[in-house]
Formats: structure tokens, C-alpha cells, sequence
């Protein structure tokens, strides 16, 4: 399968043909050639799928890891480390490759509609290649280090796409955000990735073979490793957490995603819902086995710290959406709640055995389902945003309401989305969320429930959005003056599309393809969890339509008074940027680097200006000898005769 | 036959007489004289020492003849050189010359 090398070449040929070539271009070339590379790189994605998991399973009945491609790129001096480049193919990584492509391709379509006739359209499209191949190469990296290098590159292309408008104040601060609070996690991703190399003395992952833990590729010396270096594991994969918390948004270090929504929307339903943000999530389903082996090790549980972690962002992302006025922003707090929900799941995740008879190992194979189901519909409901946005000019609800009449296919593709992010069946989200709430109450009950009251708010903010948007009140005055029309044909193909996947993607049998262990198995629905979400999932529908569906809405006013404060605590996102400002501004800034910065201005510059000037004041003094007239040399000269001549005289006699 | 030490004597007295003019005089054509005299005291040395100690050989004067030649045609540069400083600075004297100092 050395083809797969085309998955990531053509997208990065497609970068820098647009890149450099792109002035000559014209918008409809750019766009053309950018969309007809990723349908290649699309289709080479699903063919590579098809024969993956279409090749028959190994002996044992799992599916075999390929290495297509893997070589060593950077030796080190005795030998045993190395850095490999190449392409590793996996059940998670083929799925990836999936899930990009195709939001990928969607964007790139929608993207011919929603930027049209932009400034800067043809570098737009070589940043979506750019991003594309970094998330790629990402997913298919057959070891840690690889990983880093193409983590740090999807960081670099996000920077580039939120600050695409790089004339707006606001998209320069967040892409500069998102840069320095993931480059700040990223750097505690790197000394875990070296405390790892250094004590398993290896960059390749673990993975299970035969029930047994084994590493791709020279992983027999890990097995080996003296129980004094084991305990560093522990601490090397908690701080590879900490970078994949960045990345994904998790608290406390969420506050770049909101920010990033400055970007062109379309980039967000790419970078920031679909793919860039799970890029964490799919960092702890690559480091699973590890985690399970080695995460427990020295009193320092890994996996517990994840589920916390999520379970505790998974409620703060959810309960600021429920008050949150610009529809992206609560676009983005819901990913970041549903992602917490893939992590939990990763975190609940105990043992890698199969199948529900086993629920402790269900939560791998939920958190992957859902990365998938969420990939799709999380970008339609970008996109459907976007077409939104593009209508009525403007993110925030107050200037929407009642746009069902003029936007219809927006209208039921939308509701599609809220109704998979709300978890109702037969829809796709209902399915993995349900795995999810399983491998939750299997693990404790209070996670559970805390998990399902969760899922519970996010129906109530998805159709407190839905109804903001299409019905309630409607900005009639605005919508007088410019009447929303239906967005054009390659704005609506791919909201459509995405609307099919995320109505079938339910029913794909995903326990034959991804599971912890690799042994195929049938989801089993749970009723007991399956009914109660459906039943509070429900409930919480009909709250929201009570309380929003009015053209007047006299509920939901009389809660935002009553509960005044909780409603500006929530729509000011309990204040954490104010926090990190005032951290990062009134302490470390002004107590830490005020004073460094004086001792370097005053004291390190200080010497070496002082050696400048010493210099130039000697100088100065001594340029009289150097007069310039002929004679006074000769007049030294003549002397500096007479003396040698006398010396000479004396020596002589 | 006139003593070797009388010559020297003369050569001598014009070796220092354009030492002392060369760091003296002020005028770029004195200097240049001064020059021309140190350097005929030097030809009169070649003459006159071929002359009382190698009487069968010529390379003295030929090397006196070639210093002559060379004198010259330095002369005629030194003295362009001379003109163009005096449409500069109208005047020769070395005092005023401090174009290229520092």
C-alpha cells in the first residue's frame, strides 16, 4: 500500500503550488486545483480503507498494523534511539484518514461558496492543503516523534487559518492566542516525549498483540525495562496529556478555541470541530495500551486524571454555551464539552479486553465512535453556521430568529445536527454518546450520571441555538432590509452530504473495526442507559422549546433576571480569561518578566555598551597620532633611526 | 685624485640637507626638491664606490642612471599630483591639506 504516500505528497504539492504560484492565479484555478487534490487524496483515503479492512485479519482476530513506508530519519550516537519517519497504518489512524478527507473535501467545496470573492482566496486554499496534509500525517505517524513534528505543523497552519483575515485586530489576537496557549501545552508534550524516549529508550507506541503489550516495530527492549525506569512512564504520559489537553481544548486550557471562531467559518468546522481539536483525544487512544500498562504506575493514575479532567470541562463548556449569544461561540463550547466526552470515555477506559460482557474496555471504541459521528456532524453544523453567518452578516443571534421561511435546506440540515449532538435516535450522535454513557456508569455510577445530566444540557443548548436561530424572534427590521436567501449550490451539496452521514453513520457496525483490543465485536445497545438518555435528552428538547420556540419569550427572560449573576458568570465564561490576564499580566509579567526584562536592558546590555563606548573613547583619544601629514611619520621615523642606530653603536662597542 | 672621503663628506652633507628640508618645509614642491636631493646624494654614493672599489665594473652607474630616470618620471607625477591639490585648495602647503585626516 506504498500509495498512501500520495495522501500526504498531494496535498502538500497542492501547498506549495498554490503557495508560490498562487498571484497568477485566478480564484476559480486556485480553488479548483485545491478541491480536485483533496477529492484524490479522498478517494485514495477510502480505497486505502477498503483494503484495509476488506485484507483478512490476522490469526489472533485483529487487524494487522502496516507499515508501508518507515525509515530511520535522525540516528542518534549509540544507535538504540532513533527518529523514524513513515506511515503507519492502524484500525484508528485509517479511520482518521477518513474523517479528514472528507470534512476536508466538504470544506473545500463549501468553501468555493462562502468565500467567494474574498481577498487572499488562492493563500486560503494553500493553508486548507497545508492543514490537511499536517492532520494527516499526524494520524498515519508510526511514532511519537513523527507525531510531534506534524502536531506542531497543524498548530502552525491553525495559527495561519485564525489569523486569516489579518487586517481585524480580533482574528490577530486569537490566532496569536491559540498559538501560545497550544505551544505552551505542546512544550510539556516534548519533555514527555523525551523522558519517554529516554527511559523506554524507543519513540514507537505500544500496541497489543496476542493480549500481550508489545511496541510497533523494536519494542521488545520497553518490555524490558527495570522496574526504576517504568516510573517515569507514568509521569512522561501524564505530561503528554498535558499537550494533548492543549490541542483539545480541555480546561483550564480551553480559552484559545472560542477565540479562534475569529477565523472564516468554514476553517472552523475543519480545524476547530472536526479534526484539529481531536487531535488530543486521538493522542490518548494512540498511548491506550501504555496508559493501561504503565499509567497506574508510582501513584500517579493517568487515566483517572484524564476522566476528571473531562468530566469537569465537560460541564463548564456546556453550561457557558447554555448563555452565549454568538452562535459560533456556542458552537465551540459545545465541541469542547463533546470532546471532554471522548476523553472521559478514553479515561474510563480500564482494561483492553472486548465486548460488553467486558465494559471496562468499552470506552476506547465509544470515544473513537464518537470522534467520528462528532467529526460529521459538528462540521455540518459549522457549515450550516457559516451559510447562516453569510445570510444575515452578522454571528450574533439577536440578528436572527424566524430564519426557517427563507433558508430551508440550512433549516433541516441543521435540525439533522441538533437532533445527532442531542442524542436522539436514529441519528448518529444517539449511538456513540449512548457507548459512551455505558462505558461511563460501568466505571462509576456518579460519572454516569453527572455524564448523562451533561448530555442533557447539551440538548437544552443545541436547541436553545436551533430556536434562536430559526425561530423565536425575529430581527424584522434587519430582515427587511436585507431579506436572508438560501446559500448557493456548493454552500448546500456539502450540508447535505454531511446530513446522509450523519443519518447513517449510526448504523455502521463500528465494534468490527475499532476496539480496544482489535477483536470484533457487535454494539450491543444498553437499555437502561439508552432510555434514560433518550428520555432526559428528550425532556430537555421540550424545556427548550417552551422556553425559546415564542416569537416573545417571557420564561427565559424571568430566568435571566431571577438568576442574574449565574447568567453574566456564564456568558462571561466564569471569567477564566480574565483569570489568565490577570495571572499572566499582574504576576507573572509584572513580578517575573518586568524584572528579567530590566536585568537584561540594564544589566547584560548595559556591559557590553559600556565595552562599545570604551572602545570609541580610546579611540577618540588616540586619533591625534594618526595626523594624516607625511612629514611627522617621517619625523618618527628618522628617530626611531637614530635610536636603532645607537643601539647598534653601543652593542657594537 | 681626489680623496673617496671628500665625496662621501658631499654626500652626506646633501643626505642630510634633504632630511632636514623633507621634514621641514612646508610646500609639497620643497619636499619634493628635498627628495631629489636625497636621492642624487644616493646616485653620487653608487658613482663614486664603483669607481674606487670596483674600477673593472659598471653596475654603480647603471644603477645611478636607472635612479636618475626613475627620478624623473616620479617628478612629473609628484608635480600633476602638486597641481591637482592646488585647483583644490588653492595652494601647495601641506598645513591646509587635511581632506583625507581621519
Amino acid at each position: 500500500m506504498e500509495y498512501t504516500l500520495l495522501i500526504l505528497l498531494l496535498p502538500f504539492l497542492s501547498f506549495l503550488f498554490l503557495g508560490i504560484c498562487g498571484k497568477w492565479l485566478s480564484h476559480k484555478t486556485a480553488g479548483t486545483v485545491g478541491t480536485c487534490v483533496l477529492a484524490v487524496v479522498a478517494v485514495l483515503s477510502y480505497v486505502t480503507a477498503y483494503e484495509y479492512f476488506t485484507a483478512p485479519r490476522l490469526a489472533d482476530g485483529t487487524f494487522a498494523t502496516l507499515m508501508p513506508i518507515n525509515f530511520t530519519w535522525l540516528p542518534f550516537f549509540n544507535g538504540s534511539l532513533h527518529f523514524d519517519l513513515g506511515i503507519m497504518l492502524d484500525p484508528i489512524s485509517v479511520m482518521m484518514l477518513i474523517v479528514i478527507s472528507t470534512v476536508s473535501l466538504m470544506v473545500h467545496i463549501y468553501s468555493f461558496g462562502y468565500m467567494h470573492g474574498e481577498r487572499g482566496f488562492q493563500r486560503y486554499y494553500a493553508f486548507l492543503s497545508l492543514f490537511t496534509m499536517s492532520m494527516l500525517g499526524l494520524v498515519v505517524a508510526t511514532n511519537i516523534f513523527q507525531m510531534y513534528m506534524f502536531w506542531e505543523l497543524v498548530g502552525v497552519s491553525s495559527y495561519l487559518l485564525i489569523g486569516f483575515y489579518y487586517t481585524t485586530p480580533a482574528a490577530i489576537a486569537a490566532s496569536k492566542k491559540a498559538f501560545i496557549v497550544t505551544r505552551f501545552a505542546d512544550m510539556f508534550f516534548l519533555i514527555g516525549i523525551l523522558i519517554y524516549g529516554y527511559f523506554a529508550g524507543t519513540f514507537n507506541f505500544g500496541h497489543i498483540e496476542g493480549g500481550s503489550l508489545v511496541a510497533v516495530g523494536d519494542f521488545s527492549t520497553v518490555l524490558g525495562i527495570d522496574a526504576e525506569a517504568a516510573k517515569y512512564i507514568p509521569v512522561a504520559l501524564g505530561l503528554m496529556f498535558i499537550g494533548g489537553a492543549g490541542k483539545s481544548a480541555m480546561f483550564p486550557l480551553h480559552i484559545w478555541l472560542p477565540d479562534a471562531m475569529e477565523g472564516p467559518t468554514p476553517v472552523s468546522a475543519l480545524i476547530h470541530a472536526a479534526t484539529m481539536v481531536v487531535a488530543g483525544v486521538f493522542l490518548i487512544a494512540r498511548m491506550m495500551p501504555l496508559l493501561i500498562g504503565f499509567g497506574a504506575i508510582g501513584g500517579l493514575d493517568v487515566l483517572s486524571i484524564v476522566v476528571w479532567v473531562g468530566v469537569f470541562t465537560a460541564f463548564y463548556a456546556a453550561a457557558v454555551a447554555c448563555a452565549q449569544s454568538d452562535i459560533k461561540r456556542v458552537l465551540a463550547f459545545s465541541t469542547i464539552s463533546q470532546i471532554a466526552f471522548m476523553m472521559v470515555a478514553l479515561g474510563v477506559c480500564t482494561e483492553l479486553t472486548t465486548g460488553h460482557h467486558n465494559p471496562g474496555s468499552l470506552g476506547y471504541m465509544a470515544s473513537m465512535f464518537h470522534l467520528f459521528t462528532h467529526a460529521m456532524f459538528k462540521a455540518l453544523l459549522f457549515l450550516g453556521a457559516g451559510c447562516i453567518i453569510h445570510a444575515v452578516h452578522s454571528n450574533e443571534m439577536s440578528a436572527m430568529g424566524g430564519l426557517r421561511k427563507y433558508m430551508p435546506i440550512t433549516h433541516v440540515t441543521f435540525l439533522i445536527a441538533c437532533l445527532a449532538i442531542a442524542g436522539i435516535p436514529p441519528f448518529s450522535g444517539f449511538f456513540s454518546k449512548d457507548e459512551i454513557l455505558t462505558a461511563c456508569f460501568a466505571y462509576s455510577p456518579f460519572v454516569g450520571w453527572f455524564m448523562t445530566a451533561i448530555a442533557a444540557m447539551t440538548a437544552f443548548y443545541m436547541f436553545r441555538l436551533y430556536y434562536g436561530i430559526f425561530w423565536g424572534t425575529e430581527n424584522k427590521k434587519l430582515h427587511a432590509e436585507h431579506t436572508p436567501h438560501e446559500a448557493p449550490l456548493p454552500m448546500t451539496l456539502p450540508l447535505i452530504f454531511l446530513a446522509v452521514v450523519t443519518c447513517v453513520a449510526g448504523f455502521i457496525p463500528f465494534g468490527h473495526f475499532v476496539s480496544a483490543d482489535g477483536q470484533a465485536y457487535d454494539i450491543h445497545l444498553d437499555w437502561n442507559v439508552a432510555g434514560t438518555s433518550i428520555v432526559i435528552a428528550v425532556s430537555a428538547i421540550l424545556l427548550a422549546t417552551y422556553i425559546y420556540i415564542g416569537e416573545r419569550q417571557p420564561v427565559a427572560d424571568a430566568i435571566q433576571e431571577k438568576f442574574k449573576s449565574l447568567h453574566r458568570w456564564a456568558f462571561k465564561r466564569f471569567y477564566m480569561d480574565e483569570v489568565y490576564q490577570f495571572v499572566t499580566h499582574r504576576i507573572i509579567f509584572a513580578y517575573i518578566s518586568r524584572p528579567i526584562a530590566w536585568f537584561d536592558r540594564h544589566v547584560v546590555d548595559g556591559f557590553f555598551d559600556f565595552l562599545a563606548w570604551g572602545t570609541n573613547a580610546l579611540g577618540f583619544r588616540i586619533r591625534g597620532l594618526q595626523s594624516g601629514s607625511v612629514q611627522k611619520y617621517g619625523y618618527v621615523f628618522f628617530i626611531g633611526i637614530l635610536i636603532l642606530l645607537g643601539i647598534l653603536c653601543l652593542a657594537v662597542f | 685624485m681626489i680623496q673617496i672621503e671628500y665625496i662621501l663628506i658631499i654626500s652626506a652633507v646633501m643626505m642630510f640637507a634633504g632630511i632636514f628640508g623633507f621634514l621641514t618645509r612646508r610646500s609639497t614642491l620643497a619636499i619634493l626638491l628635498s627628495i631629489e636631493l636625497m636621492l642624487n646624494s644616493a646616485d653620487l654614493n653608487f658613482a663614486v664606490f664603483n669607481r674606487m672599489l670596483y674600477p673593472n665594473g659598471h653596475e654603480g652607474y647603471f644603477f645611478a642612471i636607472f635612479a636618475i630616470a626613475i627620478a624623473a618620471a616620479e617628478s612629473a607625477i609628484a608635480i600633476a599630483i602638486m597641481i591637482n591639490i592646488y585647483r583644490k585648495i588653492k595652494g601647495i602647503s601641506v598645513d591646509k591639506l587635511e581632506k583625507m585626516k581621519w
